[in-house]
């Protein structure tokens, strides 16, 4: 007995290589963007070596308020700034402008947790064998926060997958899109289940490889 | 065995050609540093200034800000320590020794007063000048503070790259370092995988790299067990012997003073409570702080004598006089025991006691007993002059002699 698809097998394969793009495309983003916010906030923390409450505060501000901002509004809310830098409001690229902005504040919070963690007397060291603020960042707060860093980037990649389901909204396709309108909206049973049973294989894949390089990264 | 090893002619520049050095494959890594044969003392740079590595501290105080209000943790803390020379700061917790020592590389500035590094005072550095003045200083941790996302190697290069080194010189360097602490088999280790002893040697190595003329040393023995403790203190040492470096080191444990310091500064509640050579603040202290600083190291009375110890001699049957002899140290006088024997023209028997040997200064107390039936010459005659048995001697009290039923 063979399986009968629903729906031709081009039509998961694109809606998964949309998932993957739009993950890929926004993790990438927030990472690059949030590992700098992090570090910002860190140093100009009380007792940090760029010491700047005002700063601080209205960093932690906008991060807030973004993280504060459930996903499917900032999706719709941030169409005309999407629409600025994509030069359209619908379909995957149209997607990533949000995903990025919503994961980015999420990244570096959870970032800023592992650099806050990164002992003092590191620090103090490493001042007191001349090394400047910049090289501080580089070899001391980046190496020794880095598996908290890799664990964070892993949480940051499943609420992404998880997110971008709602990507549909403005059109992006992607496994989520799949499941809502043929499993949902036409009752189609078996795409609704294979789409769940592959989220549930990738997200379980992702979370796998960051464990396995975090207890890599700690057994060092 | 290893070699005897020319100097290397670049602990403190960073250009020049790099000295032959014998393989040193035969070279058992266990092989204490101190082991090595010796060789020049010292490739010290003397320039028109004269030797490099000198701290002053003039009029230094420190205040922190509270919560219950300004804490004074150092007042009027003003000396000079010379250059090559090593020099112990001792205190109880809290004394405001670890507050002193950041002061001289900037880790903690002073709110008022002076901290000259070679007479420049080093309030008045900008970044750059910090930065550069910070790599004349070297500084090891109690808890080492190596980076554990780093090797060895790297840890030990750090300073290096980060003072845009050539990576060739750099390595060059890393080996001569990691040779010199006895490491050269754990390059690629990372400091999890060493033992507390291997992680101060890759601290004091990494220190050590840029050259340093001061090597700051915080509490740098305190997380050590004795032997290791001991090991590491050689190893100070001998660095302060072969490179001369100034060592300057706190500590709350006075054993370790008595071990390497040449000069110790006694610190109690952010104040000089004494200063001076060791073996005359051992031999003579004249601060309380000093004197409960000591008193692990000496010889007190054991608490059995103690309790059969009369201010009176026994009215009836025989009984021995306690006699305490002390030593500070000075003008060579020690205790010869035939001298003191003719002196108090009785037979002595010793009953408590030690003599330790500082800077080649004999120091410590004897307790003595002497036959309660003799009677002592004047004790004041004992003590100067060239009949001098000691540098003290005092009747603690008397015991009645027990009868043994031999």
């Amino acid at each position: 007995m063979s399986l009968t698809l629903s729906i031709p097998f081009e039509r998961y394969t694109q809606a998964f290589a949309d998932t993957l793009a739009m993950v890929g495309a926004s993790a990438g983003i927030a990472f690059v963007a949030g590992i700098p916010l992090a570090v910002l906030l860190i140093v100009t923390a009380p007792g940090g070596f760029l010491a700047s409450p005002r700063v601080h505060r209205s960093l932690g501000s906008v991060v807030n308020g973004f993280r504060a901002t459930p996903f499917i509004v900032l999706l719709v809310a941030l169409i005309p700034f999407t629409r600025m830098v994509t030069g359209t409001t619908i379909g995957v690229w149209a997607a990533i402008v949000p995903l990025a902005i919503s994961a980015t504040p999420f990244f570096a919070r959870i970032a800023e947790v592992s650099l806050r963690e990164v002992d003092p007397g590191l620090i103090e060291a490493a001042q007191a064998m001349g090394c400047r603020k910049w090289h501080i960042v580089w070899h001391v707060y980046l190496p020794e926060a880095l598996p908290g860093i890799v664990g964070g980037f892993t949480i940051t990649l499943v609420a992404l997958i998880s997110s971008s389901a709602m990507a549909g909204a403005v059109g992006a396709g992607g496994l989520g899109d799949l499941a809502i309108r043929y499993g949902y909206q036409r009752f189609d049973t078996q795409v609704m289940l294979i789409v769940i049973a592959v989220l549930i294989a990738l997200v379980s894949l992702v979370q796998f490889s960051g464990d396995r390089w975090v207890r890599w990264l700690r057994s060092r | 065995m290893t070699t005897a090893a020319p100097r290397p002619s670049l602990w403190r520049t960073v250009a020049g050609p790099a000295p032959q050095r014998p393989a040193t494959a035969g070279a058992s890594p266990s092989t204490p540093v101190h082991d090595l044969p010796p060789t020049q003392p010292a490739r010290r740079q003397e320039g028109a200034t004269g030797l490099t590595g000198t701290v002053a501290f003039d009029r230094v105080a420190k205040v922190y800000d509270s919560s219950a209000g300004p804490v004074p943790a150092l007042e009027g803390i003003s000396l000079g320590i010379p250059a090559g020379s090593i020099f112990g700061i001792i205190g109880r917790s809290g004394a405001g020794k670890s507050s002193l020592l950041r002061t001289i590389n900037r880790l903690e500035s002073p709110t008022s007063g002076r901290v000259l590094v070679d007479g420049v005072d080093i309030a008045a550095l900008d970044d750059d000048g910090l930065v550069a003045l910070r790599r004349r200083i070297g500084m090891i941790f109690q808890h080492f503070n190596l980076l554990s996302a780093k090797t060895v190697y790297d840890n030990v290069a750090l300073p290096l790259r980060v003072a845009g080194v050539r990576p060739a010189e750099v390595h060059r360097r890393v080996e001569e370092l990691l040779a010199l602490v006895g490491l050269q088999d754990k390059h690629r280790t990372f400091p999890a995988r060493l033992s507390g002893g291997q992680k101060q040697r890759v601290g004091i190595a990494r220190a050590l790299a840029t050259g340093p003329e001061i090597l700051l040393c915080d509490e740098a023995t305190s997380a050590l067990d004795p032997e290791t403790t001991h090991s590491i203190l050689q190893l100070l040492r001998d660095i302060n012997r072969r490179l001369g470096i100034t060592v300057i080191l706190i500590t709350h444990e006075m054993s370790v003073i008595r071990e390497i310091a040449d000069q110790v500064l006694v610190l109690e509640q952010g104040r000089i409570a004494e200063l001076g050579e060791v073996w005359q603040v051992f031999g003579a202290p004249q601060h309380d702080a000093t004197r409960a600083l000591l008193a692990p190291l000496q010889h007190g009375l054991p608490d059995d004598l103690q309790a059969r110890l009369r201010p009176e001699p026994p009215a009836t049957g025989t009984y021995q006089r306690i006699l305490r002899l002390g030593y500070t140290g000075a003008d060579g006088l020690e205790p010869d025991f035939a001298r003191i024997a003719t002196a108090l023209q009785s037979p002595v028997r010793l009953v408590h006691g030690g003599i330790d040997r500082i800077r080649g200064h004999a120091q410590g107390r004897l307790l003595l007993s002497v036959p309660g039936a003799v009677a002592l010459p004047p004790l004041s005659s004992l003590v100067q002059g060239p009949g001098a048995i000691a540098h003290s001697i005092e009747v603690i009290g008397h015991v009645a002699d027990v009868e043994h039923s031999l």
